[in-house]
């Protein structure tokens, strides 16, 4: 057991996304994004999203991760309490870097989608050695 | 158009639509959550993670999302009306030589107890955790289920 004791934190929702097809509630993902020298792997926490249901898309710069969510309740099920409620999960993003968009991989555990994105060959980063004249 | 009365002497004399209009939005935000029923810290109870209490005929549904939770961290307790779970959430390090853009998930560990309205047939319970949505299914003890009598004609 580590120390630290988690604090419960309100899904953020999405105040406007244009108009949607589905109804219901958005919500943004909490993400980890890093980056070493040969990619970039950004973490977002999904919960109840299987992996057939997370849809990425890379456009330009642009990457878009969103996610739908099973319906939680069957029919017979009243509420007693509700702390948190469910919905889409969507978020955008604006990447730099160039990116090797055929060798993407996305992999979806314990509801975290874990994505990396290989750097294209130009962006890595080169040093460039200076000589003495 | 909504008319803001002008209240002269407050905070000086001079009349600051900003300041008006930001407590006509909170004022706005207040009642818009108040009919709308969401939670707004009334009844949440401030511990993670957050539970979504249900119930049908014979059971209890205790829901919470775990997202990157082990199933094999959490430990569920059952005494008599209580439920307790505990559990621990881990993000293993991501190697020396990365750089963060951003960093919005944490660990830490996590206890939350809570009571049910009836006792529960604790011998019963079941827990699923799938794709980080922990499902906790409690059966209702017999003595709580509600019983229908059938009138038989004399």
């Amino acid at each position: 057991m580590s120390d630290k004791e988690l604090q419960v934190r309100d899904k953020r929702e999405l105040e406007s996304e244009g108009e949607r097809t589905r109804p219901g509630p958005v919500f943004v993902p909490a993400v980890d994004i890093f980056e070493s020298e040969a990619e970039i792997t950004l973490l977002a926490d999904m919960p109840g999203v299987a992996s057939e249901n997370v849809s990425i898309d890379l456009h330009e710069n642009q990457l878009t991760v969103s996610g739908e969510i099973e319906p939680l309740t069957s029919e017979k099920e009243e509420y007693l309490l509700q702390e948190f409620e469910t919905g889409t999960f969507h978020r955008q993003f604006t990447l730099s870097d160039r990116i090797d968009q055929n060798a993407i991989t996305a992999t979806v555990k314990d509801g975290v989608l874990r994505l990396v994105l290989p750097k294209a060959e130009k962006a890595k980063p080169r040093k460039i050695e200076v000589k003495a004249g | 158009m909504t008319i803001i009365k002008w209240r002269p002497g407050r905070s000086g004399s001079r009349f600051d639509p900003f300041s008006e209009m930001q407590r006509l939005q909170r004022e706005m935000h207040r009642i818009y959550n108040t009919l709308a029923g969401t939670q707004e810290g009334s009844r949440a109870a401030g511990v993670y993670p957050h539970l979504n209490i249900t119930e049908d005929e014979d059971s209890y549904y205790v829901r919470a999302e775990l997202p990157g939770v082990d199933p094999e961290d959490i430990e569920i307790t059952t005494q008599d009306n209580d439920l307790i779970i505990n559990g621990e959430r881990k993000i293993p390090p991501e190697g020396a030589n990365v750089s963060y853009h951003r960093r919005e998930r944490e660990a830490g560990s996590f206890r939350r107890i809570t009571s049910l309205p009836t006792p529960i047939d604790s011998s019963k319970v079941a827990a699923v955790c799938k794709n980080g949505l922990l499902t906790i299914t409690l059966p209702k003890a017999p003595a709580v289920k509600a019983r229908q009598i059938d009138v038989k004609p004399a």
